[in-house]
């Protein structure tokens, strides 16, 4: 692969995004459409006992009102609800919207109004009114703290190496308790979808999604169709972080709704909605328990997490996993427990599980370097490992030493002093913290359509989908490395269920997956262009092999010979050549742990009177492969970095426990950074191919940017303070003195 | 949201005449009202549209300055006469919100915002001020934002607005008119503590509207500071916020003026620190002692028990970088 630093390549989707010309699911108007809105239950567990929906049908507009006593039945949902859930997630029906008059989380949907404008929809459906009988809920962690459920599977179990209690006789040993609390994706654009049925047979949706394939499969199975018969569209989307990669119970409601009533239907949630019904990051209370030689070798690590999940639908994620394999260390022992709880189900939010264990890892960390009278990075590479302890494999590649050193020296962490409460800039405290993030690289099975025309453009297609982080770009910086075309004559299109299927944008696997299928598509039809002029390009290519041809600018080129495709393709009367590949990883990959990591650094100031933190300056370092969009990573990066300065210091979803409710759940009082939270942030790339993982030797970086980054503000907030935080989000009142 | 008429209104007596029924409502720049519209919290049945009224400009006075009702709040942070003279105001205006609802945001809307107090806005929730009678749901709740000075056993919300602490520092007052006459009343009077009926949040009666804030000449000008605590740089309500701003003659404070911010059902103007300081050397532990001072009184109610200890330290501060020393 080529140096994409040499010449990167602007976001190919840029302009039709700032200019709004970029298409979201909402803008789009089918002929006849309808609108949707959702009235929620006011009780967080009980039942229904009545509920007159009267007003709303007799209201100006609407077309319908649809509960649990007139909902259609889903052909592919269990008839009786009492009955065990089915494993699968997909289509949403462990929990069958308006199945019933149980009530299982505070803000349920209880009715659908659909009407003929978003206005009217919105005032019948606070016209509905419903009465319940309460039943006793628990909706807190921190009192349920004795219910922990293993999780089922292997995720779940216990992981035990060496002597779990080692820690307990080591010469230096820490345990403490870190709490992260409910945060919400709350992307800028709100949840929902449109469903529009020809006949009782075919549906087409434009949808939110983080995959137009799961969505698809969702649909597929909720109403027992075809997959020819259900068209799933999503070019863009305006941020996920995890909360649109399934298909929520509300959206197969919607697609029922316009089944019934024959029009196309569209639901645009509101924002209090998108807190109750779209997911979050679980509440979670973590314990860490290190033990040390005095000369900072680790003997013992436990790692033990509690968190939340719905009554109706476990969720789990790998919140300990990094324990097991960061450091090197040989008395390692996890455990993971949930605790159902009478909420909606939590959802995978940016890097799902590991941020939440590496603000406790990465903390703790800090802690025994600081009790150790060692430097952090000291502490760290003293426990440098090569390769994974957990599995006993090399890893693919790694250069986090590398990354230590390069963020160290562009931040001046050796510059600092180190003690804490040392540094100070006027009466602002300052701080330097560093924390490690890592996440599985990987790749997947995905499928690409690549044609060349006679015009001279190449497109290419998958059902991939970008929720932000610019797949595009990526798609046609790869295509023009493989097949030489101008960037400008390349086209990467997504979002679209007749694409060849790719699977969802989640767990930083897209660059991966959908970009070694271009890269393999791209070949393909470089084989096949070489083909075509060994058999027919006549007497200028006898005696050539596929060695000779080179491909740059639309060209190809053979010895002395070079031809434009786009003529080729003329002359030999083709208006196109395609090929449609499809793409998975080797078995060599099983030889290796492929994992992407980051080493971030945080410079803050603390005001010591009012408690406030200023984070002043932010270096982050990717050892995720080689970069394919040097730009668009970039902006991952501080996409990241910004999550990860919300996670650290505002973001929380408040419960009122007394009532199961959500009490900040709007964008004035849940907090996430604006402009003048975020200071500069240099992004640093290790840029080395991983020589296992793809034909790129591209790993990811979406969760990586924001893994860890939490613990990077902690440990610096403790550095200019003196103070340790292990709840977060670290807010003033927590630093006032 | 639930239907409503809509009227444009251009003269006083029109807006009066037109807000008389009861379900009719006075609309300014709407940051707010269409809000409390969306989420159910209030439900008129015409809004009558006063931004055609023609109190949008900012003129000197013999005494002071007049700032019209209509006028932007982001007008009013960039004039030349709120600056110059009046610089705490302009500093308290540019903390509230953001631009763009600054830009919309009038004088006298800001003045009538309602509390952001979640209970309020949550229509499941009991609430005195949405629902008199019904309860508070705050109290025992989720009290982080919440009052500490005084609160009632019926509200212990607070006044969010930045520009009404400036105001009330500032010794304003309000021209009030119902259409046949005007009254004035202090700006410190115009709001109202909720006692037992939270939910009036001020003074102003059905048929009235406020038509211009008058801001008397003073010699603060030269040292004077908002300081703003808040959960993120910008765009966000008030922890606590404190409006200061001293005189001094020859190393004598010969007046100070001090009001905050989240801390109570209004602006909360700090009158017994203020004379404290009044003729003593501005000096750390005079403001110490004024800070103390005017802490009397408060009262926590779980959660928000942090702002015993910052509001205090915020005085302190706020006086600090008043009497000149550099904000970094």
């Amino acid at each position: 692969m080529g140096q994409f630093f040499e010449d990167p390549l602007d976001r190919v989707d840029g302009r039709l995004k700032v200019t709004g010309a970029a298409r979201y699911f909402a803008e789009y108007d089918l002929p006849d459409m309808t609108f949707a809105v959702m009235a929620t239950s006011a009780i967080t567990r009980g039942k229904i006992l009545t509920i007159d929906t009267k007003s709303a049908e007799r209201a100006p507009g609407v077309l319908d009102v649809l509960t649990y006593l007139n909902m259609p039945s889903i052909p592919g949902w269990q008839s009786d609800p009492s009955k065990p859930a089915p494993q699968a997630a997909l289509g949403g029906e462990r929990y069958r919207v308006l199945g019933s008059d149980q009530i299982l989380f505070n803000g349920q949907p209880i009715a659908l109004v659909v009407a003929d404008s978003l206005e009217r929809a919105q005032y019948a459906a606070s016209l509905i009114k419903a009465t319940y009988q309460k039943a006793s809920f628990e909706t807190d962690l921190e009192k349920n703290k004795d219910k922990g459920q293993t999780v089922r599977g292997p995720r779940g179990a216990d992981y035990n190496r060496g002597d779990a209690n080692a820690y307990k006789t080591a010469a230096v040993q820490l345990e403490q308790e870190y709490t992260i609390p409910i945060e919400t994706h709350n992307p800028m654009e709100l949840h929902g979808i449109i469903a529009s049925w020809k006949g009782n047979d075919s549906i087409t949706v434009y949808a939110k999604t983080q995959g137009v394939k799961s969505t698809q499969q969702s649909l597929m199975n909720a109403f027992k169709l075809d997959q020819k018969n259900v068209q799933v569209f999503s070019e863009f989307v305006g941020g996920g972080f995890g909360m649109a990669l399934r298909t929520w119970p509300q959206e197969i409601l919607v697609a029922a709704a316009a089944k019934k009533i024959g029009r196309p239907v569209k639901l645009v949630m509101s924002r209090d909605q998108m807190f109750t019904m779209v997911g979050y990051r679980p509440f979670s209370i973590q314990q860490i328990k290190l033990g040390s030689t005095k000369e900072g070798q680790l003997t013992g690590l436990v790692h033990e997490a509690l968190s939340q999940t719905s009554s109706y639908e476990d969720f789990a994620e790998g919140t300990v996993n990094m324990s097991k394999f960061m450091y090197a260390c040989d008395n390692v022992a996890t455990k993971y427990r949930i605790v159902p709880l009478d909420i909606g189900v939590p959802i995978w939010m940016r890097g799902p599980g590991e941020a939440t264990g590496a603000f406790a890892l990465e903390t703790a960390m800090d802690e025994m370097a600081y009790k150790l009278n060692m430097d952090p990075i000291a502490l760290r590479l003293k426990n440098y490992t090569e390769t994974d302890p957990e599995r006993n494999r090399p890893y693919s590649s790694k250069y986090v030493k590398e990354a230590y050193q390069l963020g160290a020296e562009k931040i001046g962490w050796f510059k600092r002093n180190p003690a804490p409460r040392s540094m100070k800039d006027g009466e602002w405290l300052v701080g330097y913290g560093m924390s490690s993030g890592v996440f599985n690289a990987s790749r997947g099975e995905a499928n690409c359509r690549a044609v060349v025309k006679d015009d001279g453009t190449l497109l290419l297609q998958s059902a991939a989908s970008d929720i932000g982080p610019g797949t595009g770009t990526a798609m046609v910086q790869i295509a023009h490395e493989v097949l030489g075309y101008p960037v400008d004559k390349i086209s990467f299109e997504l979002g679209n269920s007749t694409f060849p299927p790719a699977p969802s944008q989640g767990g930083s696997t897209t660059t991966s997956t959908v970009g070694s299928a271009v890269h393999i598509a791209c070949s393909s039809l470089k084989n096949k262009i070489v083909n075509l002029l060994l058999e027919k390009g006549g007497s200028d290519y006898a005696g050539k092999t596929a060695a000779d041809f080179t491909f740059s600018d639309g060209n190809v080129r053979a010895g002395n010979v070079s031809v434009s495709i786009a003529s080729l393709l003329k002359q030999q009367n083709l208006p196109a050549l395609e090929v449609t590949e499809n793409s998975k990883a080797g078995p060599d990959q099983q030889k290796y742990s492929m994992y992407s990591f980051s080493i971030h650094f945080a410079e803050v100031r603390v005001h010591p009177k009012t408690g406030v933190v200023r984070v002043k300056r932010v270096v982050t370092v990717a050892d995720s492969g080689k970069i394919i969009s040097p730009k668009t990573a970039a902006s991952q990066m501080i996409g990241g970095v910004t999550g990860g300065i919300g996670m650290a210091l505002m973001e929380e979803s408040v419960i009122d426990h007394r009532y199961g409710r959500f009490i900040n759940n709007n964008f004035a009082d849940y907090h996430v950074p604006v402009s003048a939270d975020i200071p500069h942030i240099d992004t640093i790339f290790i840029d080395k191919p991983d020589p296992v993982i793809n034909p790129m030797g591209a790993k990811g970086m979406g969760e990586i940017a924001l893994i860890g980054f939490a613990a990077a503000v902690g440990n610096a907030v403790y550095h200019a303070t003196g103070k340790r935080i292990r709840e977060l989000p670290i807010t003033p009142d927590k630093l006032i003195e | 949201m639930n239907p409503f008429d809509y009227k444009r209104v251009t003269t006083l007596k029109d807006a009066i005449s037109a807000v008389k029924p009861a379900a009719s409502v006075f609309l300014a720049g709407g940051t707010n009202l269409i809000d409390l519209m969306k989420r159910g919290v209030t439900a008129p049945e015409t809004l009558v549209d006063i931004n055609n009224l023609p109190y949008n400009k900012i003129e000197k006075t013999a005494t002071g300055i007049r700032i019209g009702a209509m006028v932007h709040n982001s007008d009013a942070s960039e004039h030349p006469l709120v600056t110059e003279n009046f610089p705490l105001l302009s500093l308290a205006l540019k903390s509230g919100a953001s631009p763009q609802l600054r830009n919309m945001a009038t004088t006298g809307g800001n003045m009538n915002q309602r509390t952001r107090c979640g209970y309020f806005y949550d229509t499941t929730m009991p609430c005195n001020k949405r629902s008199p009678g019904s309860g508070c749901s705050a109290i025992g709740g989720y009290t982080r934002m919440h009052a500490i000075f005084g609160t009632s056993e019926q509200c212990i919300a607070v006044h969010p607005s930045d520009m009404c602490v400036g105001l009330a520092a500032l010794d304003a007052t309000v021209t009030i008119s119902n259409g046949k006459s005007e009254k004035k009343i202090l700006f410190t009077d115009y709001h109202r503590l909720p006692g037992t009926d939270p939910s009036k949040d001020n003074i102003l009666q059905k048929g009235e509207l406020i038509t211009a804030v008058d801001i008397p000449f003073n010699k603060l000008a030269k040292n004077a500071y908002y300081l703003k605590i808040r959960d993120r740089a910008s765009y966000a309500f008030a922890l606590v916020s404190v409006a200061a701003a001293l005189d001094i003659q020859n190393g004598l404070i010969q007046s100070a003026r001090l009001a905050m911010g989240g801390v109570a059902h209004k602006p909360w103007r700090l009158f017994e620190a203020e004379n404290m300081l009044q003729g003593k050397r501005p000096t750390n532990d005079n403001f110490l002692s004024a800070a103390n001072l005017a802490m009397t009184g408060a009262k926590s109610f779980g959660a928000n028990q942090f702002k015993l200890k910052l509001a205090p330290n915020a005085i302190l501060e706020a006086l600090h970088l008043a009497a000149g020393k550099s904000a970094s």
